[in-house]
């Protein structure tokens, strides 16, 4: 077994070099005097960054505005989630199981900024697209999970509540929601520090808040503009995170 | 069996629960507002024709000969930049995780005269990784682009960068996750810390080191299409190039394709984790 | 002959509460668990059913219950086939029954109000199911059925802070919140202590008789058995083998009943002679 191993690592030493071959990647080539020179250039121009009132203003209201995107999105995809998840764990038979699970696969294969793309065209460009986007991917990965918790709770408290007359609606509410809530609250808490990084990127196509801040500033090459727009995406990225851990936190001890 | 009847005592979790209500509905308003949540703009006329048209072009796929040539020279360049992209990052990532893990700590095994700067010098490191790690990667390739130009090199430099940052915490990780006893021993034998590191620690943590990097792998193949959309080569900006012209048929074959490739690499994946396993 | 004689049992049968003819129901195993049935329920009978353990009482309370369908033979519930209606049809009727689990399906996070206020569930608008989700409606109606199975401090517990006892008590509570016709009660009181178990089942039988309804009991107990119903029937492996007023049960039946057994078993545990007398005085 052991040559099989050296035998795979070589070939992936191989695939490497002919990676590197394919592209006409020469490490020489892109780190030459002149365009080292360049580089150093462009990176210095970053420094100091543009802490301006104005600018600080801007930024603020930019982070506001990826923050809510990312939090509504994750919201409108928990919900969208959970109404897939239901036929995607077998409660209305093999064919809506199927239906479902592939619709699920399918938002969570395409990368949300092809969705922003998407979206763009679809309701223009600004928040809105970048919201629509996040929450169309996040159906897919949250659905997932959703369906993958509920087939995991057992039928016996719902199968008694239907036995007592109850609609199915409310037998779902009382007798499934309960037992499989907390750790649906955490796996959106948990894909929320993940959108936030994302919503900051899709302002790249044009979907509104910091992304768009950047490209913006990039484009104009206001480096010192663009870098502080990088460090309030930092801070964002952060308090997200910590907000997420302590709701998280709080969460597990809360009854129902 | 008490029967006093107790006083109608109120819900415990009532006012907290009502409060909690009040505070999502407070915070839902003005979020709706600043994403200017408005669902009816997607069936304004001229959104909806364009979308419509759109994604009417979608069947049949585009397949003509010199298109899907055009589409499997960028798969085959999306792979290059994955594939490069990962060995770079496993170079930066290699010494940067050596010298920020605590395993191979000479300080751990007695006082030594330079200890303390030797582990002040740990933190800036911890930091470096922390700063690749957190700026996403997609920002990144932004600012290659603009400093190396369109194209794959861009795209390899950016997940270099990323990735190192990944994957050097998470085998700093690996290494204090298991025992560094061996190491220590040949330290205290008066080995070297290199030496130290590939006869005591390496050996151990191979398997895991060499999965997770195949898994980052796999990972790179889907960034680097997401990066090439911002234009840094590949599957990802001959796909933005064709939503840029509206061409249904076109972006349509490069999603199957996208979807393909990631199918493929997973299965790579798991087949040369099983081969070194 | 055959036409006539069913149309007869079925003018006689539309004054039943409960009915089954010539019910059988075959396990997936092959084995029949239940075999050709006949039994007649009027209502505002109390009915108790005793015999061994795998005698087929569950399957015969879950099959009057509509929880599933009998192999062979016809269903009566409440005047109405089940499965001859529609699924709404099934869900008003089933809305009109109550049956007692023995293993409580209680979410475990839930709380105890919220798991009695669901037995209305059939009754409420899906609004009103919502809003008492957050926020329990009708706090005083849980705690006045919790009351009955002196449970009202617990009101707002964490079912799964429940003891096996308490939470069999919560199912009985929600049964009796959601005031049904028909309340059938598979072993309702096995977790439960003798004083308490002798309780409970009091307070069913009291619930019964105060409202006029019908109430179907299976218990392993046959000294509260034959304490507190008038009516007994006797099953063992899937067949009836007796059905008969309390006053006419004798030792002789009892015997054959749990012959396996050795004895006839009681809340205590102990082995006890096989006695009927004693026994229906032992739960005085």
């Amino acid at each position: 077994m052991k040559t099989l191993g050296i035998a795979t690592l070589l070939v992936i030493a191989g695939l490497v070099w002919a990676s590197a071959a394919y592209l006409g990647f020469h490490p020489g080539e892109i780190f030459d005097r002149g365009s080292r020179a360049g580089m150093l250039v462009y990176a210095a121009e970053f420094f100091p960054p543009d802490l301006s009132a104005e600018h600080l203003g801007a930024i603020g209201k930019g982070a506001l505005e990826t923050l809510a995107i990312s939090a509504v999105a994750t919201l409108l995809a928990a919900l969208l989630g959970m109404l897939v998840a239901l036929p995607a764990a077998g409660r209305f038979g093999l064919a809506a199981r199927l239906g479902a699970r592939f619709v699920l696969n399918a938002l969570r294969s395409i990368p949300e900024l092809v969705f922003a793309a998407l979206m763009v065209i679809a309701a223009g460009l600004g928040p809105f697209a970048g919201t629509l986007a996040l929450a169309l991917h996040t159906t897919g990965v949250l659905g997932r999970l959703f369906a993958d918790a509920l087939e995991n709770t057992p039928r016996e408290p719902v199968e008694a509540l239907l036995q007592a007359g109850s609609p199915r609606v409310a037998a779902f509410f009382y007798g499934t929601l309960p037992t499989v809530l907390p750790q649906c609250v955490a796996y959106s808490l948990y894909r929320w520090e993940i959108n936030i990084r994302m919503a900051a990127v899709l302002g790249f196509v044009g979907a509104g808040g910091l992304g768009q801040m950047l490209h913006v500033s990039l484009s104009l090459f206001h480096q010192a503009q663009a870098s502080s727009v990088i460090l309030g995406m930092l801070a964002l990225v952060i308090l997200v995170d910590q907000t997420s851990a302590m709701l998280r936190r709080a969460l597990a001890s809360v009854q129902q | 069996m008490s029967a006093v009847s107790l006083p109608a005592a109120r819900d415990p979790a009532a006012l907290p629960r009502l409060g909690l209500a009040a505070i999502a509905l407070l915070l839902l308003w003005p979020g709706l507002r600043i994403t200017e949540f408005n669902p009816a703009v997607l069936f304004e006329s001229g959104n909806a024709a364009t979308m419509g048209r759109f994604l009417s072009q979608f069947v049949p796929p585009a397949v003509a000969p010199d298109f899907l040539l055009l589409v499997g020279r960028a798969t085959l360049e999306t792979l290059a930049i994955a594939t490069l992209g990962t060995a770079l990052a496993f170079v930066i990532a290699f010494p940067l995780s050596l010298v920020t893990s605590q395993s191979l700590s000479l300080s751990a095994i007695g006082p030594s005269r330079d200890a303390g700067w030797r582990r002040a010098l740990r933190y800036p490191f911890r930091l470096l990784l922390i700063v690749l790690r957190a700026i996403p990667e997609l920002v990144w390739a932004l600012l290659f682009v603009r400093a190396v130009g369109l194209g794959p090199t861009a795209g390899v430099l950016a997940l270099a960068i990323t990735y190192g940052g990944m994957l050097g915490k998470v085998y700093a990780e690996i290494y204090e996750s298991g025992s560094n006893r061996p190491a220590r021993a040949l330290m205290e034998g008066g080995a070297g810390r290199l030496q130290a590191y590939l006869y005591g620690l390496l050996p151990a943590a191979l398997p895991e080191l060499v999965s997770y990097t195949i898994y980052r792998w796999e990972c790179a193949v889907r960034a680097s299409v997401i990066m090439g959309f911002v234009g840094a080569g590949g599957l990802g900006q001959q796909l933005e190039l064709s939503m840029r012209m509206l061409n249904g048929a076109e972006a349509c074959t490069i999603l199957i394709t996208f979807l393909l490739l990631v199918l493929l690499a997973d299965g790579v994946s798991a087949l040369f984790r099983r081969l070194l396993a | 002959m055959a036409g006539v004689a069913r149309a007869a049992v079925r003018g006689e049968a539309s004054a039943l509460a409960l009915g089954v003819r010539a019910l059988s129901l075959d396990q997936p195993d092959g084995r029949r668990a239940l075999d050709a049935i006949d039994i007649a329920v009027r209502p505002g009978e109390r009915v108790a059913i005793i015999g061994p353990s795998g005698a087929g009482k569950t399957s015969l309370l879950r099959i009057l219950a509509v929880a599933q369908r009998q192999s062979e033979g016809e269903l009566q519930v409440l005047g109405e086939d089940p499965w001859a209606l529609g699924a709404s049809g099934r869900r008003a009727l089933r809305r009109r029954v109550g049956l007692i689990h023995q293993a409580p399906p209680l979410p475990p996070r839930q709380r105890v109000v919220t798991a009695v206020l669901a037995g209305r569930l059939g009754a409420w608008s899906l609004l009103r199911s919502l809003v008492s989700l957050a926020y329990p409606l009708d706090v005083a109606g849980a705690r006045a059925a919790l009351a009955r199975l002196d449970l009202s401090d617990r009101v707002f517990d964490r079912c799964d802070r429940l003891s096996g006892g308490q939470a069999q008590r919560v199912g009985i509570a929600r049964v009796i919140y959601q005031r049904p016709e028909v309340i059938l009660a598979d072993e309702p009181v096995s977790s439960l202590d003798p004083a308490l178990a002798n309780h409970a089942v009091g307070v069913l039988v009291s619930e019964a008789i105060e409202r006029d309804i019908t109430l179907v009991a299976s218990l392993h107990a046959v000294d509260l058995a034959l304490a507190h119903f008038p009516r007994i029937i006797g099953l063992r492996d899937g067949k009836v083998l007796f059905d008969l007023p309390t006053e006419r049960i004798e030792d002789a039946m009892l015997e054959a009943l749990y012959s396996q057994e050795g004895f006839a078993p009681t809340q205590h545990g102990r082995a006890l002679e096989l006695s009927a007398q004693r026994l229906r005085g032992m739960a005085q």
